[in-house]
């Protein structure tokens, strides 16, 4: 019979390295937040779109007020009050009565300096899509609980006018609000108001029917709690993690759409400008003065991006799949 | 599954008869004055009213309208392309853009399903990589970023294809519209095909038929993409609003003559035609919700299961 009390020594094992390691962590002890933190940093493209938005924010933030000049103002030369410094080429260091100043993204056709109108117009179009994607998720988000909390009757009614709403393009809201509306900044901002609440609604609701079952809302009912209470305080901070997923996408939706209404002339009016209104002008001048076009489709396509990449890294870190974990 | 399709049909005519009076209270009952001319004198106005039936109670102009909705009367301009029926414009318009749509659809549904199904075979690799930027790009850019760099390359730098659409040169000119249209839903279809396919090409059932020694085209033809398309008709539902709105700006870049443009001219002018606004805004409606039954219908029709599950649970 062979010896069986062999002890190991340690030249039996072999350390593994590279990429065959495997280092376990464990997300039980860690709070829901923080794991969701972890998931979400540790995805590349999602930490991308993070500092992307942060950069576009911030620039839309400091932009203007770094620049001497104001968004609106003509930029002329002191000397000779005709000569307006128009159709400067980024990088701007132009020759001339204007030599020696700094246009950064150059300046438009009526000489206005691009840098302040850009980051004023991200400015704008930023501002709208948060105050509308912020009140839209409230009212989004109250009538899918309410609807899919009560449900019978009451969930079958609000549902009914959900279809209708939603079967309606924005397009000819647009088309009808600019009938009594004068067009502009409040056009827009109605309208968004009017289309995005739907899918939160349709998101809210979902949650609701999921955990509407659940024990903790049994024992608060037995307890004697209002709907209302149980509702607000009880289920929705459940929600709140596909709800703040859904506003990542609805704002570059909101952005977006600001764009394109201001881009086809009922949006943002002059002087105002946004980023839309810009490509607009950039659009209409793209001829003679090509590089005006291209400051404001950069930062609309970097939010765009920015916020895509952080909504599908939200999405996925609060939902993880097993693989990811 | 008869049942199904009667309950659709029947839920969406009665969606478009309420946003369709909506719309019309909101026209004729909200503030706002349908003649903004400065020459017309308050009597011009009156009269003009009087022709028009505007100060006869809502409802029973309502129900004039309707009748001659039905048929295909959507009566004239206030104040856009004076005295021709609306019928008549819209018929040009919608020529114009159902055809370059169309075009646009077919090209995107193409090379979409091309590009997905070439991505997911070469899964890793540098096709796969260019499929994921191409549909990144696509979905998170707006498109006429991309319209406004094509027509500037193509059309300016190059002079390869012509800046401005003509319809008597249909072909030749409508390749640059209709590309740019198409982008969105290249790149939706191409994304959403790539991962079906390499779902689908993980699953049992293509295991075990490549264990039974099925390869290469058979395989892919037989198995993989037979399930593999059944949810991008899910996806054609965003891409007809997508190309509603795209549709707009393409016109607008392009100066197709097309429904978009007449929508964006009936209010973005001056004054605002109000019964332009009403014909489009029930076109636009009767479109997207027409698209929205048909593919609801699609679905039950190409995949059996979701016609058991629905007749089961009595449709909805």
């Amino acid at each position: 019979m062979a010896d069986t009390t062999y002890t190991p020594v340690a030249g039996d094992f072999e350390l593994l390295t590279g990429r065959d390691v495997v280092a376990d962590e464990n997300f039980a002890s860690q709070g829901y937040w923080k794991s969701v933190a972890t998931i979400f940093f540790r995805n590349r493209r999602a930490v991308v779109g993070l500092v992307l938005v942060l950069a576009v924010i911030a620039l839309a933030v400091l932009g203007p007020l770094l620049s001497p000049y104001a968004y609106d103002q003509i930029i002329r030369d002191p000397v000779n009050e005709a000569t307006v410094a128009k159709g400067i080429a980024p990088p701007g260091t132009a020759q001339g009565p204007f030599a020696g100043k700094l246009f950064l993204f150059g300046t438009d056709d009526l000489g206005r300096d691009l840098w302040t109108r850009t980051w004023q117009g991200a400015r704008v179009s930023l501002v709208i899509a948060f105050v509308t994607i912020f009140i839209d998720m409230i009212i989004g988000m109250s009538y899918g609980l309410i609807s899919g909390y009560f449900g019978g009757i009451v969930d079958n009614v609000m549902q009914r006018f959900v279809e209708v709403a939603v079967s309606i393009p924005s397009l000819v809201i647009v088309a009808v609000l600019a009938i009594f509306m004068p067009k502009g900044m409040g056009l827009v901002i109605v309208t968004l108001l009017l289309t995005e609440w739907i899918p939160m609604s349709k998101i809210a609701r979902a949650e609701m029917l999921k955990l509407k079952e659940q024990e903790y809302v049994l024992a608060s009912r037995t307890l004697g709690a209002k709907s209302m209470h149980i509702i607000f305080r009880q289920i929705l901070p459940n929600t709140i993690g596909p709800i703040i997923t859904q506003m990542m996408f609805s704002i570059p939706m909101a952005i977006f759409t600001e764009a394109f209404l201001s881009f086809v002339g009922v949006g943002i009016m002059l002087p105002q400008c946004s980023v839309g209104s810009l490509i607009s002008t950039g659009f209409n001048n793209i001829s003679t003065l090509p590089y005006q076009i291209l400051s404001p489709i950069l930062v609309l396509a970097l939010q765009m991006l920015g916020f895509n990449f952080i909504g599908d890294g939200l999405r996925e870190a609060l939902a993880p799949r097993l693989e990811d974990m | 599954m008869a049942k199904y399709i009667l309950k659709r049909v029947a839920t969406s005519l009665v969606t478009l008869f309420l946003i369709t009076f909506m719309l019309f209270v909101l026209v004729r009952v909200m503030p706002g004055n349908p003649f903004p001319s400065e020459r017309m004198s308050a009597e011009q106005i009156a009269n003009k009213r009087a022709e028009m039936g505007l100060d006869d109670p809502v409802l029973v102009q309502f129900f004039r309208y309707i009748g001659g909705v039905l048929h295909g009367d959507f009566g004239k301009g206030t104040s856009l392309y004076f005295g021709a029926p609306i019928k008549t414009v819209i018929a040009t318009c919608a020529y114009n853009s159902f055809s370059i749509g169309g075009i646009a659809i077919l090209e995107g549904t193409a090379v979409g399903l091309l590009l997905g199904i070439l991505a997911a075979l070469n899964k890793g690799r540098f096709l796969d990589g260019f499929c994921t930027v191409f549909s990144i790009l696509g979905v998170c850019v707006p498109g006429y970023v991309f319209f406004i760099l094509l027509q500037y390359c193509f059309s300016f730098k190059i002079s390869l294809l012509p800046y401005f659409f003509d319809p008597s040169q249909f072909l030749y000119s409508s390749v640059l519209p209709s590309i740019s249209l198409s982008l969105f839903a290249m790149s939706i279809i191409a994304r959403f095909t790539r991962n079906e396919m390499v779902e689908v090409m993980d699953s049992d059932y293509v295991h075990l038929a490549e264990s039974k020694g099925m390869t290469g085209g058979l395989l892919v033809r037989r198995h993989v993409l037979r399930n593999a398309l059944i949810p991008i008709v899910t996806v054609i539902g965003p891409l007809v609003v997508n190309l509603l709105t795209g549709a707009l700006v393409v016109e607008k870049i392009y100066g197709i003559n097309g429904i978009g443009k007449l929508m964006v001219d009936s209010i973005a002018g001056q004054g605002v035609d109000y019964n332009y606004v009403l014909a489009l805004g029930i076109l636009y409606s009767a479109l997207y919700i027409g698209t929205m039954l048909l593919i609801d219908i699609l679905y039950g029709v190409i995949d059996p299961r979701v016609r058991v599950a629905a007749s089961g649970k009595g449709g909805a």
